[in-house]
């Protein structure tokens, strides 16, 4: 129980930083300029068809959401990278650590806060960006919920990262780290869909390594399969394996093995992290 | 286990990879106690009350707290506990502060409201109590925390350099709290630099250097009442060799200063040296001062 004391806690201090309303704000601008770029998409040339409108709005969208991606995973990192360390550094932890608290519920608590300021911030803004786009170009795709999923996955592996690495680093080290981590994840998965295009093995291992390692990039890749129109899926798997190399397309969900594994480097992360704070010397 | 003395510790020791932090401390604090833990900065008095309160592991020894196992919950629940060095959540309000401290401490919810404004009352900060943390001096972030270790009415509070950040009155607030606490019955474990301020309120006091106890006891048998100043004239050499049999003899000036002497003789003292032709101006016990008995335990000359 009181570990949703903590979350609550942790929950109010990031709804409380000035952080979160320039974030929100910025988020109103961008959503509003990418709405009114979406809405020229049919003026581009009057004789598109519903299906190239589709296509190029799902491509767009990608973009877009793939910038969303980035900024919702670096306020995840940026809000779980000093989340303990700096009440260590600032001696909260000795005042709540000497209640009948555990490190346990203690970690767990901060977790969950952020978890939830994640879906609080993530799930509006993607709702309305996706309800925006019908809005001006009709068009919705296939798996919202999936996509919501995916993304908020993403950003809860990064948080989770970050969150570990904050039970022992200061915050700076934390946010540089987790940042460095999730490029090279994307850049492991461009790897791997390169050998793959290829067919060649050990750059497909090094994706596919990488995916399990840190498994941003593939979380992200399945936020791409969701927001994608069949008849675009279609198309690109006519072009053959050369589109496997392509970081925003997906011809595929990942497999549901790979969700449990996702799932499981969650679990694994916010265990070590306990593990970690329990033996710190406060 | 009511009985049981606030706090008993045996051999505790703390090790940070070479570094002593506290070398084998054994003391027992009986209930109701204002105990004094008294040292220079580096002693190792903040080590010994982050073991007592669970919050780093000790390298060897044990301890008890309230009766129970050190960072036992169920007596964490009767301890309130000013760390030295904190600042609180600065986005929350002292009322949130000490809001959350209540449903920590696992106190009934409809007992939240009496408990802030009591605590609010007692560190003087009723009218502050909607304020931002972040927006408070050092001294009231301090007295914020004091409110917080007194949330709950504990059985035994732990006071870290309660008053290194507070003015004069605020001082004497503290030590008028800590007084109250100490009629209260509840148990105080003071740990403090600041020798007047362990004269001034504490019972016992145990003395720490370098990560070990090199005193502890009562004021009294710390500080002993062993020791009379006489301010007489007209004594000789042989006079003053003639009273060595009463203890130690040091002359001050006019003031005839003995050490080591029974209470119960210093009449018999008195009578003598008026019988060698002493005039007698002034007779006064001499405590000695904490300040000097510390300085001598630490080894330094005063």
């Amino acid at each position: 129980m009181l570990a949703l004391t903590i979350a609550r806690l942790q929950l109010q201090e990031l709804l409380r930083r000035r952080l979160f309303l320039v974030l929100l704000l910025l988020t109103v601008v961008v959503i509003s300029l990418t709405t009114w770029g979406f809405s020229r998409i049919p003026t581009l040339d009057d004789a598109m068809t519903a299906t190239e409108i589709a296509a190029i709005a799902s491509q767009f969208l990608i973009l877009v959401m793939f910038m969303f991606s980035f900024v919702l995973a670096f306020s995840a990192v940026f809000a779980a990278s000093p989340a303990i360390s700096a009440e260590v550094e600032s001696g909260i932890t000795l005042a709540i650590l000497a209640r009948p608290i555990s490190r346990l519920e203690y970690v767990v608590g901060k977790w969950l806060g952020l978890v939830a300021t994640v879906l609080i911030y993530a799930v509006p803004a993607s709702v309305a960006q996706l309800l925006l786009v019908r809005w001006v170009v009709g068009y919705s795709p296939p798996h919202p919920i999936q996509f919501l999923a995916f993304v908020t996955g993403e950003a809860t592996v990064v948080l989770t990262l970050s969150l570990l690495l904050s039970t022992r680093f200061a915050g700076m080290v934390g946010g540089v780290t987790g940042l460095i981590l999730w490029g090279l994840a994307w850049m492991g998965g461009i790897v791997g869909g390169i050998g793959q295009a290829f067919d060649n093995a050990t750059l497909t291992h090094v994706g596919t390594a990488s995916k399990l390692i840190l498994p941003t990039d593939g979380l992200w890749r399945g936020a791409v399969w969701s927001l994608e129109p069949a008849s675009l899926i279609a198309v690109m798997r006519s072009a053959g394996r050369n589109a496997a190399a392509n970081p925003f397309f997906a011809a595929d969900p990942p497999p549901p093995a790979y969700v449990v594994w996702c799932i499981l480097w969650i679990i694994g992360m916010l265990a070590l992290a306990v593990w970690s704070f329990t033996r710190k010397e406060l | 286990m009511i009985d049981a003395p606030a706090i008993r510790t045996q051999e505790l020791a703390k090790r940070y990879g070479s570094i002593t932090a506290l070398a084998g401390l054994t003391m027992t604090i009986p209930r109701g106690d204002i105990f004094g833990f008294l040292g220079p900065n580096g002693a190792g008095k903040t080590t010994a009350v982050k073991l007592l309160l669970g919050l780093t592991p000790p390298t060897s020894g044990d301890a008890e707290v309230l009766g129970a196992e050190i960072g036992d919950r169920d007596a964490l629940r009767r301890v309130g506990y000013l760390p030295e060095l904190f600042r609180y959540q600065s986005w929350l309000t002292a009322r949130e502060v000490l809001a959350l401290h209540c449903e920590l401490a696992g106190i009934d919810r409809s007992a939240w409201p009496r408990e802030i404004a009591d605590a609010l009352a007692v560190v003087g900060l009723s009218d502050r109590g909607t304020g931002r943390v972040g927006t408070f001096s050092k001294g009231m972030q301090q007295r914020l925390g004091l409110g917080v270790a007194l949330i709950g009415a504990p059985e035994l509070v732990v006071l870290d350099e309660p008053t290194s950040a507070l003015d004069p009155v605020g001082r004497h607030d503290v030590r008028e709290i800590i007084r109250a606490l100490g009629e209260r019955g509840t148990t105080v474990f003071l740990n403090s630099h600041l020798l007047s301020e362990v004269e001034q309120v504490c019972d016992r006091v145990a003395i720490v250097d370098r990560g070990r106890v090199v005193a502890q006891g009562t004021l009294d048998e710390l500080l002993g009442g062993d020791t009379v100043r006489i301010r007489a004239t007209d004594l000789d050499r042989a006079a003053l060799a003639a009273l060595a049999g009463y203890g130690q003899l040091d002359a001050e000036g006019d003031w005839l200063v003995i050490r080591g002497i029974d209470d119960e003789r210093v009449p018999e003292l008195v009578a003598h040296v008026v019988r060698l032709g002493g005039r007698v101006y002034a007779v006064e016990p001499r405590h000695e001062s904490l300040e000097d008995r510390f300085l001598r335990l630490l080894g330094q000359p005063n």
